[in-house]
């Protein structure tokens, strides 16, 4: 019980935490995206995150636009744990050779209309990674990638941004 | 210890004789030994030093193969390698992880990149190259290696097999549910406990000490930060302190400074976002949502003052590129007094929480034992009673500062959470006061020219001691690079801790380990 009490407390005193994204106009981007996806996805967009071979940093800024600041879901983003469910593969990596047919499969196991997303540097040709004799080299020469979200790695507000710009198209 | 005294300990106990000796900078030691006497030597090491194999990897040296087997010498701080000569005629060596277990994964690389035979081991079994995909015959890192021209591979990986009455397996992965990276667990169970866990890796293998061979440092640093990224500036620190020990580069005191304080902050995003994702796997939302925030403006200060959230592109041979100046330190501090807040708070609502700590407790134990002999350093280590921490002798920069090193007897997720709250606060510590010392001196040193040699570069990232033994040819180009991440060892430590747990809990052991996949598959 006490901790409960306590954890209401320190969520009075931490306030609205998304405000201090505000200064990049994320809020407003934001809002934009939630009613583009209302419009043309019925309300939410659901993805399905694969890493083929990443660093693990573009997985973290992933996860920072999920964090209560860049609060991704509440514009009808979510990031779900089955390619059944989803409506996009956001892939990270420059497809490591293991990686090939998990890859693969996780693409096949999606519903129409499969929507493919890569994101990160290296998920484009294979980046820093690029001519090595373990990497296939970019989503692109597996899978039809609709768009991609450059940086290495793209910030939360980054992802957002892309997406957004996509949708908008 | 002395070198003499030590050498000569070898000879009149262990009776055994090294071909030729030297030391190689002042913290290095190499022992030449023959075919013959190479097990010997390292066994003798291994039981004088009580040091696991800390890195074992060998060499094309194009006319025959060289091998290296590093320990650490905890007596002087000081690292040993014990080496021989292969010819290329006889592509094989007589295997130590018979009596050194921590051996076994590196001779196991050894095998698969180089095609050594570790005569003697049983464990023939990849673990980059998976067997579906890679035809044999083919050594990524042999200097002769030509790549495999979409010959098929017919092989298939050999699982451990745990048979018995109402046993079963359980496969996961590579793909897992949440926004993670890849790997393959196959657990056995017997109704409800966990009798094996096999854990297959290299799913996120990219090549990456071959990639860096015959490049320039300068490209081989931006590779080094993309190994591990949560690591990134420890990797990058790790190959810049093995190129400046090559070259007698002295690095300036306010370079060492900066590089300090960065450390610290990449410790402590980290630290902070594995006490949410623990939370998160017993399900006490709230708490990782603090945690969250608490690491996200730990990267929002990484980015105003290097602008990078992740500090890659700071590191550079020789010192640093970005300057943290007194205004820089004031801002730090500012931050760290929120951030320190909000850390605070979430202790109290984690160690509050009976049933969040019902969770953790007894849950997921490593035992001392199990972890020295599979080298278990490190961070999992620590909480499991191993009291190493090479920023402790081993890193001479920390000496000027005054920090705990911190760890726990019990070795369960409990201990490993106690210790990251322990080594964030001490981290705020060591923060603060390297803060008073930024002063306007220089961040690079001057006259670097490039020599050949090798050396081995060693930093205390938030997961443990991560390794860069480098070697440059005579034209300054990268010879050979080992990168020996934490995990590559202490991922079988994992697969230890969960023995006798369900399956349920395995979310919450393998996040109170939190080890690297690509630090491990490279
Ligand atoms: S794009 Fe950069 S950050 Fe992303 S996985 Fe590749 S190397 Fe890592």
């Amino acid at each position: 019980m006490s901790t409960l009490i306590k954890l209401l407390f320190s969520r009075f005193r931490k306030g609205l935490v998304t405000t201090s994204v505000d200064a990049d106009n994320i809020e407003v981007i934001g809002q934009d995206l939630k009613k583009l996806i209302s419009a043309k996805l019925k309300r939410s967009f659901n993805i399905r995150e694969v890493d083929t071979g990443s660093c693990g940093a573009c997985e973290a800024e992933i996860i920072a636009a999920n964090n209560p600041i860049y609060d991704i879901s509440q514009y009808g983003i979510s990031f779900v744990a089955s390619p059944r469910h989803a409506d996009a593969l956001l892939v990270t990596g420059p497809v490591s050779k293991n990686m090939v047919m998990a890859l693969k499969k996780t693409y096949a196991a999606m519903p129409g209309p499969k929507l493919v997303i890569s994101c990160g540097d290296c998920a484009l040709d294979g980046g820093i990674f690029k001519g090595s004799y373990y990497v296939a080299g970019g989503v692109g020469n597996i899978l039809p990638v609709d768009f991609h979200i450059p940086g290495c790695p793209p910030s939360p507000k980054d992802i957002i941004r892309i997406i957004y710009s996509f949708l908008k198209t | 210890m002395d070198v003499n005294s030590f050498l000569a300990t070898l000879t009149n106990k262990h009776k055994i004789t090294p071909v030729k000796t030297f030391e190689n900078g002042a913290d290095e030691l190499y022992v030449e030994t023959n075919q013959a006497g190479f097990g010997a030597f390292c066994l003798a090491l291994h039981q004088e030093l009580c040091s696991p194999v800390m890195a074992m990897f060998a060499r094309d040296l194009d006319d025959k193969f060289q091998i290296y087997c590093a320990f650490m010498n905890f007596q002087t701080q000081t690292w040993v390698f014990v080496t021989m000569k292969i010819l290329k005629t006889e592509p094989e060596f007589k295997s130590i992880a018979l009596q050194i277990y921590s051996a076994n994964l590196f001779e196991r690389e050894i095998k698969e990149m180089f095609g050594l035979h570790h005569l003697g081991n049983p464990d023939n079994r990849r673990l980059h190259l998976h067997e579906e995909v890679w035809p044999q015959g083919f050594y990524p890192l042999r200097h002769d290696f030509i790549p495999p021209n979409n010959e098929p591979s017919s092989a298939e990986y050999e699982f451990s097999l745990v048979e018995g009455e109402g046993v079963f397996e359980v496969p996961v992965g590579p793909v897992h549910a949440g926004i993670i990276a890849p790997g393959h667990f196959r657990f056995s169970v017997a109704g409800e406990p966990i009798i094996n866990l096999e854990i297959r890796l290299g799913f996120t293998h990219r090549g990456v000490e071959k990639l860096l061979e015959n490049k320039t440092p300068l490209e081989c640093l931006k590779i080094s930060e993309c190994v591990a990224g949560d690591s990134a500036f420890a990797h990058s620190w790790a190959f810049c302190c093995a190129l400046e020990k090559i070259n007698r580069i002295n690095v300036p005191d306010k370079a060492v400074n900066i590089r300090m304080i960065l450390l610290e902050l990449e410790r402590m995003y980290n630290h902070v976002a594995d006490l949410g994702g623990i939370a998160l796997d017993v399900g006490f939302s709230p708490a990782q949502a603090l945690s969250a925030i608490i690491k996200e403006s730990i990267h929002v200060l990484n980015e105003k003052l290097t602008g990078s959230r992740f500090l890659k592109g700071v590191n550079v041979v020789g010192g640093v590129a970005k300057d943290l100046d007194f205004t820089a330190g004031k801002r730090i501090v500012d931050s760290l007094i929120q951030i320190r807040r909000d850390f605070k708070e979430l202790e109290t609502i984690l160690m509050s929480s009976v049933s969040f700590l019902d969770r953790v407790d007894t849950t997921g134990v490593l035992r001392k034992k199990t972890a020295q002999d599979l080298g278990v350093y490190g961070l999992a280590g620590r909480a499991a009673g191993i009291k190493i921490d090479t920023r402790k002798g081993f890193m001479p920069c920390y000496d000027q500062v005054d920090f705990k090193l911190c760890s726990s007897a019990s070795g369960d997720a409990l201990s490993r959470l106690k210790v990251r709250m322990e080594e964030f606060s001490q981290s705020v510590n060591i923060i603060c006061q390297l803060t008073e010392k930024l002063d306007n001196g220089k961040i690079v040193a001057d006259d670097i020219n490039i020599k050949p040699g090798f050396a081995l570069g060693c930093v205390e990232g938030w997961r443990g001691p991560v390794l860069y033994w480098v070697n440059l040819n005579d034209v300054g180009k990268i010879d050979r690079v080992k990168i020996v991440d934490p995990s590559f060892r202490s991922w079988q430590g994992l697969a230890y801790a969960v023995l006798g747990e369900i399956i349920p809990d395995f979310p919450l052991c393998n996040k109170s380990f939190n080890l690297s996949y690509p630090g491990r598959d490279l």
